[in-house]
């Protein structure tokens, strides 16, 4: 379904990412685990074609995409619904009008039928009745949610979280993962979650993957990961931090 | 430094060709969302309206009274209108509505745009399967070059209006005699100069801004640097491409 061929892309000096290549079939549920500020989000940005690599390749269901122009681009497009790191909802509009989007675009729905799916979409993140509220009048975690809705009204078969729980307290977090878990069960889509929460990550994967300096480090199960004796791994995912590292790091960044 | 100041130039030369490009293809194989155009219509054109009518009146009346002090000393008060229709149809008019324009358009577009880029809206439409110039650009575009004539006109008919009132009311030239000298030395050729530049600096305003909104900086910062660009450079184009628009419309305009 998604497959990315050693992929590579810096941005001026600094190398973010130094030969990705992993696969992730249909239906898989994937959680790519990585320091903050190591190219998660950044790798997820390549998969749906939102930056192009400078070397290497992306294929959505065998179709190579990293050279596809814009408007091509959009077809494949199609195929996703993502989640962004703050939600991204469009603030002009009203939260009916930011999940109804991409129906309203496809100018096949009318009005009514558009109003209903919103209204079931709405209800599948748990806010009901909230369609003529603002973005503004939201909390993170309602943002979130009318965020997953936006992209799962018209039935993606991959959906893409970029940190869906940064920022959110432990019980909305925990709130957000279920939604997760709903929509992947419901709806049997294929989903990747970029995330550097571990609670969030033995939750809602199936198969994890470690992105340590510009490459995938380690793929295996939640239990070989979070009982690896490996030192890059056991450390990140229990979260200590090397005294050396931390002193060396500012210059890094 | 030299070298990366003028890649950096030519890079958003590019840039800007390329956004044109998309954006005339867009505006050729698509029909722009009727819905979004009409309100940039209304949010870009009709609420600039003020401000123009504003500029235009002032901007009449003081070039009639600054014509009369002139003329008056050879007495030739009569053709104070004439010099002030001119002036306003094929330059002060649709410069100054541009330049008011460009101020208040330009830094709106490239600030809203410049946020969605920051808050990855763009970003969020594009994952939509939305293209950004057929949703965002395109509506602005049309609304604002369609808009700049119309403000245009309504400026330089209440500039001359104006102009008209002082000079009849209040420096005490014969309303006749005047008006009919305007009307002699004004053609159709002024009035198809005013309108031609109108329509290509809101064309300018418009590309230019966008331009600079969809590719700003991070942050508050990169949003607000982009804003500034945008109003300052649709500034510069507007008054130099105006030198040349002005060689160029005289000839084939002549009568």
């Amino acid at each position: 379904m998604i497959e990315a061929r050693d992929i590579r892309k810096s941005f001026g000096p600094q190398t973010v990412l130094d030969g990705v290549s992993f696969r992730i079939e249909k239906g898989e549920s994937v959680v790519i685990i990585g320091r903050s500020g190591g190219g998660k989000s950044i790798l997820l940005k390549h998969l749906i074609g939102l930056i192009r690599p400078d070397a290497g390749e992306v294929l959505i269901g065998g179709e190579p995409i990293s050279q596809m122009n814009e408007r091509e681009l959009l077809r494949v497009r199609h195929k996703f619904g993502m989640l962004f790191q703050g939600a991204a909802l469009f603030d002009s509009l009203s939260v009916a009008e930011n999940v109804g989007f991409a129906l309203r675009r496809e100018r096949k729905w009318t009005g009514a039928e558009i109003a209903h799916k919103v209204a079931e979409a709405l209800e599948m993140v748990d806010l009901p009745g909230c369609e003529l509220k603002k973005p503004s009048e939201l909390s993170g975690g309602m943002r979130k949610r009318v965020g997953l809705a936006r992209a799962i009204i018209y039935q993606p078969e991959i959906v893409l979280y970029d940190e869906p729980t940064t920022g959110l307290d432990p019980i909305v977090a925990d709130s957000i993962d279920q939604l997760i878990l709903r929509v992947c069960g419901r709806m049997q889509v294929t989903s990747l979650v970029v995330t550097h929460d571990m609670r969030s990550t033995r939750r809602v994967g199936r198969r994890i993957m470690l992105l340590h300096e510009g490459r995938i480090y380690v793929t295996g199960t939640p239990d070989e990961i979070f009982n690896s004796t490996d030192p890059v791994v056991s450390r990140f995912v229990n979260g200590i931090s090397d005294l050396k590292e931390n002193v060396v790091e500012p210059q890094k960044l | 430094m030299i070298n990366s100041r003028l890649r950096e130039a030519l890079q958003g030369l590019g840039g800007f060709g390329l956004l044109a490009r998309e954006v005339f293809a867009s505006l050729l194989s698509r029909k722009p969302d009727r819905r979004e155009l009409v309100y940039q219509f209304f949010y870009l054109g009709l609420k600039s309206q003020a401000v123009v009518l504003i500029t235009g009146a002032f901007t009449g009346m003081v070039l009639c009274a600054q014509t009369y002090f002139q003329f008056h000393k050879v007495r030739m008060e009569t053709a104070t209108l004439a010099v002030v229709a001119v002036s306003m149809l094929s330059e002060l008019g649709p410069v100054l509505t541009a330049l008011m324009v460009a101020g208040r358009v330009g830094a709106s577009l490239a600030a809203e745009l410049g946020t969605m880029r920051v808050t990855e809206q763009i970003d969020a439409l594009r994952t939509l399967a939305t293209h950004p110039v057929d949703y965002l650009v395109v509506p602005r575009f049309v609304a604002t070059t369609l808009a700049l004539p119309l403000l245009t006109a309504a400026s330089i008919v209440v500039g001359i209006g104006a102009a008209f009132g002082l000079a009849v009311f209040y420096l005490d030239i014969d309303p006749t005699y005047v008006w009919h000298r305007m009307l002699l030395y004004t053609n159709t050729g002024h009035v198809l100069t005013g309108l031609i530049k109108a329509f290509i600096y809101g064309a300018i305003i418009a590309l230019i801004s966008c331009y600079k909104g969809m590719t700003c900086g991070e942050g508050a910062e990169g949003v607000g640097r982009a804003t500034t660009e945008a109003v300052v450079y649709s500034s510069i184009t507007i008054l130099i491409s105006n030198f040349f628009l002005t060689l160029f419309l005289d000839r084939v305009l002549a009568p």
